[in-house]
């Protein structure tokens, strides 16, 4: 397993290079340069500009400012703030748990819907439950995250008044209460996006059961005279788990966008609405370092998945 | 003619062969056989049905209702719906049904033009990729997975960001918004369609068809335009039906964090950008526009289904 993991690990460094190179060469590619833009402020006096140009590496060619940026996101210098002063990596950590909250959850709570209902579905295809189920999938994932979100508002907080329209990372409550606040200030983005991904995931779910569960061996562990509940959990379900692991993995740069919008309509203080603040203020180094940060967890997903592959297929670790 | 997919089985071809005029057997064409078997699957016809009247709507209805987008009226801020105005008026007084006829159509336009980009970009690469072997092969693939892990919405965020501006004196600012949205909308969405147009060819490029033609002689660019891509399209056409649903989402998504098209094209997302703020005492503005774009896509990804029934029987998702 370490070994297979490690394989993994390697793999993973050219893709995080290529995306890395990617972003530099569009930053470069840009015209005007967005570093510049400071440096050529009127407001600025000169030797500062000339600092910061010779600081920035400017007037060197491309690859070398490109491999001088790398080797400075390598130490952990991740630039500075124009907005908010403070330096990008101590502002991306503040938010980065908060983001990590509200996807884990959501994920958590896709999964609770795809997986029973998919696998119910195939088991009894084109019977009424499964085309409910079906239709109700397709709507869920219709729906654009950032029109639930704004339903969502609509129903429980403006006229319900039941769940608070804005997150709050600094939470006045201590003990139980704590946790109860945060429960309800997380619900809807949490909902919002797991109601999405779990639509979408049902389909992955149910097609991937539907095709093992035809399987000679499946046949053969129910002759064997095992309940049909367990044939299903253990033969069934960790075999077509696999698949779904695959376009689970595939779809999670679709789950950081949908995290992106739901943060910014809900107003949540992670690094999503963190890009969108920044964006709208050309605030630079936090866009790039923010853009990496979401490539680098895209990457970690993926190795994740790698790691469920080894535990649902154990060939694949030996081969 | 592209329901000929390459995964289509037997029956297809034997129901190719010429008719013989004597026999009572009827030649069916393969687009009424796909016809045939797409109109089995009702929701599809249904979506189908509501994306021609939404089509229809945003490309005669401009010249029916003819109240200006534009026309300001305080007296009348953020009204519900009335027969003045069906759809309610925004916050500056102005016909919501009149922007969201107009904005419709850049809505649907940008997810059409950006699947043509996804459809042709994805297209070259998969078919070089397939009918290369070794080194350009490995290297699109490569290329292929790194784009679909990266962060698309993002660096799409970056990429308008950057570009917004410099487009924008060079040919615009609307068609410069436009060109550019597509580019990058289209610019993330190929990889899929690379990926099926690859595989397509790696197994079609073993076919006995194709042997024939090789051995009658055809150059390697006839027997790719020739015969391996219509064979090849069949996938496609469901992944591009598709991915017209996954861009008008991407541009909406944009406009509505702000960063799509300007305040004065008042595109689907963008409405419901503007009526975000005013959903307490408005809501009818921002629902209609919501329900607009997911009318849209639902219909579309209820096409796609159906198609996926009438050109690939084979597979289930």
């Amino acid at each position: 397993m370490t070994r297979y993991l490690l394989r993994r690990l390697l793999i993973a460094v050219p893709s995080l290079l290529g995306i890395s190179i990617i972003l530099y060469t569009v930053l470069a590619l840009a015209p005007g340069d967005p570093f510049g833009e400071l440096a050529s402020n009127p407001n600025v006096p000169p030797q500062v500009a000339l600092a910061l140009r010779a600081k920035f590496g400017l007037d060197d060619p491309v690859w070398l400012r490109y491999l001088h940026w790398l080797v400075a996101m390598l130490h952990g210098d991740w630039g500075f703030s124009f907005v908010s002063r403070i330096d990008v990596d101590r502002l991306i950590l503040q938010r980065l748990p908060t983001t990590l909250l509200v996807i884990g959850s959501s994920q958590i709570v896709a999964l609770l819907i795809a997986l029973p209902v998919g696998v119910y579905s195939a088991t009894r295809p084109y019977s009424v439950f499964d085309q409910i189920a079906n239709t109700l999938a397709f709507i869920g994932f219709s729906l654009p995250t950032f029109f639930t979100g704004i339903l969502f508002i609509l129903v429980f907080s403006v006229t319900l008044h039941w769940l608070p329209i804005v997150y709050r990372a600094d939470l006045a409550a201590t003990g139980w209460r704590w946790y109860w606040e945060e429960f309800r200030q997380a619900a809807m983005p949490v909902a919002v996006l797991g109601l999405f991904q779990g639509a979408s995931w049902t389909r992955y779910v149910r097609s991937a059961v539907l095709d093992v569960i035809r399987l000679d061996y499946v046949t053969t562990a129910r002759a064997k005279g095992i309940a049909e509940f367990a044939v299903v959990t253990r033969h069934v379900v960790r075999n077509a788990l696999i698949p779904v692991v695959t376009l689970v993995a595939l779809s999670m740069p679709t789950v950081f966008g949908g995290a992106i919008v739901t943060e910014q309509i809900f107003r949540v203080p992670g690094i999503g609405s963190l890009l969108i603040t920044s964006i709208l203020a050309n605030d630079t180094p936090v866009i790039m370092a923010v853009t990496f940060v979401f490539a680098c967890l895209v990457i970690l997903f993926n190795l994740l998945a790698d790691v469920l592959y080894g535990w649902l297929d154990p060939r694949i670790v030996y081969r | 003619m592209f329901s000929m997919a390459g995964s289509t089985l037997a029956s297809s071809t034997a129901e190719a062969v010429l008719p013989d005029r004597g026999s009572h057997a009827r030649y069916v064409s393969p687009a009424r056989d796909t016809w045939r078997r797409f109109r089995r699957h009702r929701l599809a016809v249904a979506g189908l049905t509501v994306l021609l009247l939404m089509i229809a709507a945003v490309a005669l209805g401009p010249f029916l209702w003819r109240v200006p987008i534009n026309d300001i009226d305080f007296t009348a801020q953020l009204a519900g719906p009335s027969w003045v105005h069906p759809l309610g008026t925004d916050d500056l007084g102005q016909d919501v049904l009149a922007r969201m006829l107009y904005g419709g159509r850049i809505s649907l336009a940008v997810g059409l033009a950006a699947m043509l980009v996804a459809v042709v970009v994805g297209t070259i690469i998969g078919a070089v990729s397939g009918i290369s072997r070794g080194s350009i092969d490995t290297a699109l693939m490569w290329l292929t997975d790194l784009f679909l892990s990266l962060p698309q919405l993002p660096l799409l965020l970056l990429l308008i960001y950057l570009f917004r501006d410099p487009l924008k004196q060079l040919v615009g600012p609307e068609l410069g918004v436009f060109l550019l949205i597509i580019a990058v909308i289209g610019g993330f969405r190929w990889m899929q369609v690379a990926r099926l147009v690859r595989a397509q060819f790696l197994s079609l490029r073993e076919k006995e068809f194709i042997e024939a033609a090789r051995a009658l002689g055809a150059t390697k660019w006839r027997q790719v335009m020739r015969h391996i891509l219509p064979n090849s399209l069949g996938p496609v056409v469901v992944a591009g039906t598709v991915d017209v649903a996954g861009a008008i989402i991407a541009e909406s998504t944009l406009s509505f964090l702000g960063l799509g098209f300007p305040p004065d094209i008042p595109t689907w997302g963008r409405i419901l950008y503007d009526a975000k703020d005013t959903l307490d005492i408005a809501p009818h503005w921002a629902l209609f526009a919501g329900a607009a774009i997911f009318l849209a896509v639902l219909s579309i990804n209820f096409v796609g289904d159906g198609l996926r029934d009438a050109l690939d029987p084979r597979k289930v998702m």
